[in-house]
């Protein structure tokens, strides 16, 4: 097996009722590398990040995440095998309040009789209250989810995937809809995060992606266009003309 | 931070108050005949905390709980009318010694499945076990499916209905359309007597209060916050690393294990078992009681079954033909104005204001006893 890469997509498909959304796709992801998906809508950005952690079933090819074949395995336990995924809309628990949001997160007593057991024990508070500066709600802890702003709900979802802390993190437009300061600190948050494991973003913020982007892809009509660093992409004539151009 | 502890102050004050109306105050007030009719209204509570959490924390929606009553108190029928049919007194049947109703049928053998009923352990037993196996059943086959919402409720609604046709033809083997009844004696003990029916009452209340620490405990757990969280965000909970439909399927088979307790219950006070506890009316009635009483409290869904059952005894008295056009409008009223019902009406309405009271005065009167029923 070759090591050099985290993630395997290969000859990816899927195609909903004859529409190929995703068509015969491959690329590969190396470790601590942070990769950006661009492209126009209706691309099939976000339908890739749902063939990966397994919430749309693929018609062929294959996903492979450390050497573990994903699309047969169920939603759950490819979370346990490394791979998080925050949603393009922020989806938190409103009726819960911002430590019960994280604490579900934590990765013990996944099992129903491990979570009748649970303990809150000095261990899990710590982490928690790690990871809630982490993400700027270190002083919102008691306070409902409903009650927070649209960018501090998706900084929650964000700690809610560091919680887990997976080796796979998938962000699905993660500035999407914040206020311009709310952008300037989750890029800085992001940054952070990326550093020791393998990312792969959707964006559409270019100057955002400049900013984060090991290499980007970018994708038209279920299939690559270009692939390649930052720089060479933005100068590939095809991407100019579907994408960037406009 | 908030508090993971098993009862907050609050909640101590509730169940204490609860306890003392089901333990005190009803037993000094009413007669044995109206105690033994809240008995029975009280085995309907063991349906609606099992709702609260179903349907109130995780969002299931059933409308079939009629069956897991109705088998836990077939359950305990089937022990109580082995029990009741010796030979002796069924010495004029043309087989002595097998329940009334299979001579009536020309059965001439008991059937193999009652032959454990002879067994008090065994029929106890199955009175938690059968019902949490077929909810079991029903919960793998729709739950790893994704059947989910609307869908469900109308299949339970369905299994209820599938249920009351079975019992209904199979006559010989179930009593039919009648039920189990003429019930007598649990080891020997008279439960007809007016003293049995006052000690059930009491063992009835002891058990609601053990169901009512099981579902507290499991409300506090971190299974009762990710109830929560399912509810409003399924697919954040599977991508958190849940096998959501594990979570369901618990839930549901320990409300259908609430049930049966409660059925149980009913037929050693009541005296039979029939099925027009099972069918499509009676769960969603049971429904009803726990929306009245508020569906997220599961203190409230016993207030709700009291009250309910309470106003449907004086009502149906009065005006037999009007009570379930009354109850369908008390539902829909309840859905609309107060979604969560009386706990609802409680804890947002009638306790800030108790509070401010008290803070500006000295209490001078005695405690608002049974207050969240009003």
């Amino acid at each position: 097996m070759n090591e050099r890469f985290i993630l395997k997509v290969e000859d990816l498909t899927v195609s909903f009722d004859g529409f190929k959304a995703v068509d015969h796709l491959s690329f590969y992801v190396e470790p601590n590398e942070c990769r950006v998906i661009i492209g126009p809508n209706g691309a099939g950005k976000t339908t890739v990040l749902d063939l990966i952690c397994g919430r749309t079933k693929a018609t062929e090819g294959s996903v492979v995440f450390k050497n573990k074949e994903l699309l047969s395995m169920r939603e759950d336990q490819i979370v346990h095998a490394g791979v998080g995924r925050k949603f393009q809309t922020p989806s938190v628990y409103e009726d819960l309040t911002v430590f019960e949001n994280l604490e579900l997160s934590y990765p013990k007593g996944h099992g129903v009789f491990g979570a009748l057991a649970f303990k809150r024990d000095e261990k899990v508070r710590a982490r928690i209250k790690d990871i809630a500066e982490t993400i700027f709600l270190a002083d919102q802890l008691d306070e409902k989810a409903a009650f927070l702003s649209h960018g501090q709900k998706q900084w929650l979802e964000i700690g809610m995937l560091l919680i887990q802390d997976p080796q796979l993190l998938m962000l699905d437009e993660p500035v999407a809809g914040m206020s311009v300061a709310e952008r300037k600190k989750t890029a800085e948050l992001l940054n952070r995060i990326i550093q020791d494991r393998s990312v792969i973003v959707i964006e559409h913020d270019m100057g955002f992606v400049a900013d984060i982007a090991t290499r980007v892809t970018v994708l038209h009509q279920g299939k690559t266009l270009s692939e390649g660093t930052m720089e060479r992409v933005q100068n590939d004539p095809k991407v100019v003309e579907v994408y960037l151009g406009h | 931070m908030q508090s993971s502890a098993f009862m907050s102050r609050k909640e101590i004050i509730g169940f204490a108050i609860l306890a003392a109306l089901i333990f005190l105050v009803l037993p000094a007030v009413l007669d044995n005949f109206r105690l033994n009719l809240f008995g029975k209204y009280l085995t309907y509570a063991f349906v609606a905390v099992g709702l609260a959490l179903c349907w109130g924390a995780g969002g299931i929606l059933s409308l079939g709980q009629g069956v897991f009553f109705g088998l836990g108190g077939y359950c305990m029928a089937m022990f109580l009318k082995l029990e009741a049919s010796t030979p002796e007194n069924t010495a004029i049947q043309s087989t002595p010694g097998i329940p009334d109703f299979m001579d009536w049928n020309q059965l001439t053998e008991l059937p193999w499945w009652w032959e454990p009923f002879y067994s008090l352990p065994l029929a106890l037993l199955a009175v938690v076990a059968v019902p949490v196996m077929f909810a079991f059943v029903i919960g793998v086959a729709m739950f790893t499916r994704r059947v989910g919402g609307v869908y469900f409720a109308i299949i339970t609604q369905a299994f209820a209905a599938i249920m009351t046709i079975l019992i209904i033809g199979q006559q010989g083997y179930t009593g039919g359309v009648n039920g189990i009844t003429d019930l007598r004696t649990l080891m020997g003990w008279d439960i007809r007597t007016d003293e049995a029916k006052t000690i059930l009452y009491f063992v009835n209340g002891a058990l609601l209060f053990a169901v009512l620490l099981i579902a507290q405990y499991v409300r506090k757990s971190k299974l009762g916050r990710l109830l929560i969280a399912m509810r409003d965000q399924e697919d954040r909970v599977r991508f958190s690393g849940y096998n959501v439909a594990n979570f369901k399927i618990f839930i549901f088979c320990l409300g259908a294990a609430f049930a049966g307790i409660g059925g149980a219950m009913f037929t050693l006070q009541v005296g039979f078992m029939s099925p027009t506890l099972v069918g499509i009316v009676p769960s969603i009635e049971m429904v009803i009681f726990c929306a009245v009483g508020g569906r997220l409290s599961i203190l409230g869904a016993v207030y709700g079954a009291l009250l309910v059952n309470w106003a449907k005894t004086s009502l149906s008295e009065s005006f037999p033909e009007l009570w379930l056009l009354g109850l369908g409008g008390l539902f829909i009223a309840v859905v609309m104005f107060f979604p969560n019902g009386l706990a609802g009406v409680w804890s947002e309405k009638i306790e800030p204001r108790l509070l401010a009271l008290f803070s500006k005065k000295k209490p001078d009167t005695s405690a608002p006893d049974g207050a969240p029923a009003e």
